[in-house]
């Protein structure tokens, strides 16, 4: 090793990592703070439209995994009523090629993301909760007809006070005293 | 009079910081000088080989994702190339050039992380990192306006992409692009003269020129020792023979040049995107019109590209049905770290992480 | 007369009985002293992670307590609470004395330091080479922790702590003969009153030297190789967990406060300043020596342990004993009125001198051939 910059590289280094006490920090405190996330976010749920479903099964053949179950019986006008629609979030990946192949839009993706449960076996979503809702909203994944129902996504290259997540200067921290996370 | 000294071997166990995964290796120590290095490999194997007999062509771009999960999309795309040259399908103009766009962002992106956990190898605390990580950032924020998912993309298909660009993407990109190089130069102020840095790396590692060819290295990895190869210019695939951008190489195949030759292609990168924004056309078809059970006519294929690591192919062999026959994967890391032997052996315990950070190596492509 | 004096003499003339007029203020002095270093270091802790967050662009712990002052204890009662492991190969009675060795010394060192006109625990005349030679007992505590853990990699630790904290005590022993020699004494309150020009001006190389040389005493980065957690895997203690880790986790801090208390009371002129009391500069002062500490701890990578000792016995030891030749010299030339004539010349040497140093020497070696 040779000194060959006389100690000048280090002390650069040093003058940039100073400078940076005067930048404010990216740091999004969670629960107090939540960022609007992605219209076509592909979420951790699936959302099912009751009235479109025909029953025809093209996303249990399109799911990688096999995770859709699907059973039907043949009601009247020889239409198919649709018994149990199950989809098992703990093993889906949520890679969405279930909501490119249904041909009647009758899948979407949704924008829930706080989605624990306390049991294995509470991750198993039948069709009542799959079916969509005031509290469970479809993304903007391959549909682009819900693009409208969504707020803008927060980016961090435009300003707090432009929609984004960057901000101008923060105090040593600045946040109100939430629920606790 | 040499003094009597005992090897003792030590092993850097799958579990350890600075192994950027489960890998692990089998040090014969004499003092703090290695002697022998012996890598195991297979820690994270998820047999995607073998998933993939059973999943149609579509099917298997989700598990392509998951080879490089640090850069995802050019997994895709060398995956959707392999299958469109076994089928011959054309893919339509705007969907190549967006194509190009995703893989050299995820290019810029790979590269700074790369970087980043080199340096914390190197033992500055995580500061690098962070300030990458804030760039990587904003890349992560672009792809989540595209395609849903911020790591593993799932957005290339056979014959184009899934989606076509949002409106507000346009802009973001302008900006993103029109910022960069002056955070560029700020990583290269913290990083590239510090003398600490620079006796940690420079001359440790050497991989000579003519090793770094006979076993087949790839990717930055070779650039550094000093040969100008780069599939994008040799072999070009999609369009990048439309583009003008040059190849940085090293000189002597040390740490420092890997380093280095990372940091020239990012710059790189970004004027070929700034390029391609100029040159693609506003409206068109994102993808061609490929069924959903897609049968390609029987044969076999090999489809390559230049992705971040390096050069990564895919081997398809089809007999006519929905779910190719085999398909084999051919990672670059894997290839790289066959020479690990020669580089290692000599130094100390410390400059062994060193080296192997250099090397950026990403545990899913080894162990698929 | 330092203040505890005046108390024993005031005691005294009360007509308490002998042992008491002995023993009641040195206990009163020493409770003070403990109190006061267990709660800096836990203010050092909470501000080095703020301080270093800021400087890595986040926030820091700020939701224990108003501003997260109260993460460190919440951090030392989860280890205290968390179960003790002793593993099977370990040699037990080492194991188990080696944190009390490095906790105590740090402890000690606080009796020779003043925190103001005569707010000394005991003024001895021979103040630092007491602090010297405590301050090296610890490195029997390190190297004992890690030969008795029984673990390979605590082993190739051991083996670099003796060769980094031996060799890093002569350069910080010779830069302090130099402050010794202009100040005309080894007490620490006269060397402390014998600072009308802070000696951070009057001996620029010392003090970098020493400075350096402290770094590496601490374990701290650039030269925290012992522990250095990509590749060693936390080193001396490893295989420490419960009440023994948060002794090397405060013993770290505490030292960290020694030698920022030393520092300050050697080159920075300790209590004196204009306005305010001289227990506030005392605590300006550490805290800023500290906060760069800090500083340096963000951005700099580490060493290598053979680039580390060819820059301690190549660069440190050289430089050290010029620069004690020149203020030797100058002492003997140089009336004490015009002590500012040292300062520049002490200056111009510290430039040429580095400067002559970068070009020459080379430090570290290449490729070993098996």
């Amino acid at each position: 090793m040779k000194f060959e910059h006389y100690g000048i590289g280090i002390v650069k280094g040093m003058a940039l990592t100073f400078k940076h006490l005067f930048r404010s920090p990216i740091t999004v405190q969670y629960p107090d703070e939540k960022l609007n996330i992605s219209r076509r976010t592909r979420g951790n749920e699936l959302v099912w439209f009751p009235d479109k479903c025909t029953g025809c099964g093209t996303c249990t053949k399109a799911c990688l995994q096999g995770n859709i179950i699907l059973a039907t019986h043949r009601g009247e006008e020889s239409k198919f009523i649709v018994d149990k629609f199950e989809v098992d979030t703990g093993r889906c990946i949520f890679c969405g090629l279930c909501v490119e192949s249904c041909p009647y839009n009758a899948l979407a993706m949704g924008v829930n993301y706080e989605c624990a449960k306390y049991r294995r076996a509470d991750l198993v979503m039948s069709k009542e909760k799959l079916a969509v809702s005031d509290s469970h909203k479809p993304s903007a994944y391959y549909r682009p007809q819900f693009d409208g129902q969504l707020p803008e996504q927060s980016l961090l290259l435009y300003d707090r006070d432009e929609g984004g997540q960057k901000l101008k200067f923060l105090p040593l921290s600045k946040r109100k005293r939430g629920p606790g996370a | 009079m040499p003094i009597k000294t005992e090897q003792f071997y030590l092993n850097v166990g799958p579990q350890h910081p600075s192994t950027h995964g489960v890998f692990r290796l089998r040090l014969s120590l004499d003092g703090e000088v290695v002697t022998d290095v012996e890598p195991i490999v297979g820690y994270l194997h998820r047999g995607i080989e073998k998933l993939a007999e059973t999943r149609t062509y579509t099917q298997i771009i989700p598990l392509t994702d998951r080879l490089d999960y640090l850069a995802s999309m050019t997994d895709n795309v060398a995956y959707c190339m392999a299958v469109e040259k076994l089928a011959g399908i054309k893919v339509p103009e705007r969907a190549e050039y967006i194509r190009i766009i995703f893989s050299e962002l995820m290019r810029v992106s790979s590269h700074m992380m790369a970087v980043g956990f080199y340096l914390n190898d190197c033992g500055a605390f995580f500061t690098p990192v962070l300030y990458m990580w804030r760039e990587r950032e904003k890349i992560l924020d672009l792809f989540d306006m595209v395609c849903g998912q911020r790591l593993l993309y799932n957005y290339m298909r056979v014959g184009g992409v899934s989606q076509d660009l949002p409106d507000e993407f346009m802009p973001a990109i302008k900006k993103f692009v029109a910022e960069m190089p002056r955070y560029i130069g700020e990583y290269n102020q913290l990083i590239k003269q510090n003398e600490i840095f620079l006796a940690r790396s420079k001359g440790v590692g050497i991989l000579p020129r003519e090793t770094a060819i006979n076993i087949g290295a790839s990717g930055p990895v070779l650039r550094a020792s000093g040969v100008k190869w780069d599939i994008r210019k040799m072999d070009p695939y999609s369009i990048y023979d439309r583009f003008d951008f040059e190849i940085p190489t090293g000189e002597a195949g040390d740490c420092y040049d890997r380093y280095w030759v990372r940091m020239q292609e990012m710059t790189q990168s970004l004027r070929i995107i700034e390029q391609a924004m100029s040159q693609m056309p506003a409206k068109g078809p994102v993808c061609a019109d490929v069924p959903q059970f897609f049968r390609p006519p029987a044969g076999e294929t090999y489809g390559y590209i230049e992705a971040p690591k390096g050069n990564l192919g895919f081997y398809i062999v089809s007999d006519g049905s929905i779910a190719p026959y085999r398909l084999h994967i051919y990672p670059p890391t894997l290839i790289n770290i066959t020479a690990l032997k020669d580089m290692v052996i000599g130094w100390k315990v410390a400059d062994l992480i060193i080296i192997f950070g250099s090397m950026d190596v990403v545990l899913g492509e080894i162990d698929r | 007369m330092t203040l505890l004096d005046q108390f024993q003499l005031m005691l005294k003339s009360l007509g308490w009985p002998d042992w008491a007029v002995y023993l009641t203020p040195a206990i009163v002095g020493i409770l003070i002293i403990i109190i006061f270093v267990l709660t800096v270091v836990i203010v050092f802790i909470w501000w080095e992670r703020r301080l270093i967050s800021r400087f890595q662009i986040r926030l820091g712990p700020n939701r224990c307590g108003p501003e997260g002052i109260l993460q460190p204890i919440a951090t030392a009662i989860k280890i205290l609470l968390k179960e003790d492991i002793v593993p099977e190969k370990a040699d037990k009675l080492i194991h188990f004395v080696a944190p009390i060795i490095v906790f105590v010394p740090i402890l000690l060192i606080f009796a020779v330091i003043p925190f103001g006109a005569g707010a000394i625990l005991v003024d001895l005349n021979v103040g630092i080479i007491y602090v010297i030679a405590i301050s090296s007992i610890s490195v029997i505590g390190i190297f004992m922790a890690a030969w008795a853990s029984g673990n390979k990699y605590s082993y190739i630790s051991g083996m670099r702590s003796i060769a980094q904290m031996v060799s890093y005590e002569i350069p910080v022993v010779l830069s302090l003969v130099g402050v010794a020699l202009v100040a005309g004494s080894f007490s620490m309150l006269k060397i402390v009153e014998a600072q009308s020009i802070p000696f951070i001006l009057l001996q620029p190389l010392g003090f970098l030297i020493f400075f350096l040389g402290s770094l590496a005493e601490m374990n701290r980065s650039p030269f925290d190789l012992l522990e250095a957690d990509s590749e060693i895997v936390a080193g001396y203690h490893i295989e420490y967990s419960g009440m023994k880790f948060a002794m090397f986790y405060l013993g770290e801090y505490g030292v960290a406060l020694a030698y920022s208390c030393i520092i300050t009371t050697l080159f920075l002129s300790g209590w004196q300043g204009p306005l305010l009391p001289p227990i506030i500069w005392i605590l300006i002062k550490v805290m800023l020596v500290f906060s760069v500490i800090v500083w340096i701890r963000s951005t700099l990578p580490r060493f290598r342990v053979d680039q580390l000792m060819a820059f301690a016995w190549k660069a440190m030891l050289p430089m050290a004993v010029i620069n004690l030749v020149i203020i030797a010299i100058e002492v003997l030339l140089i009336p004490a009125s015009l002590q500012w004539v040292m300062l520049i010349l002490n200056f111009g040497f510290a430039g040429a001198l580095i400067l002559l140093w970068s070009k020459l020497f080379t430090l570290g070696g290449g490729r070993v051939e098996v």
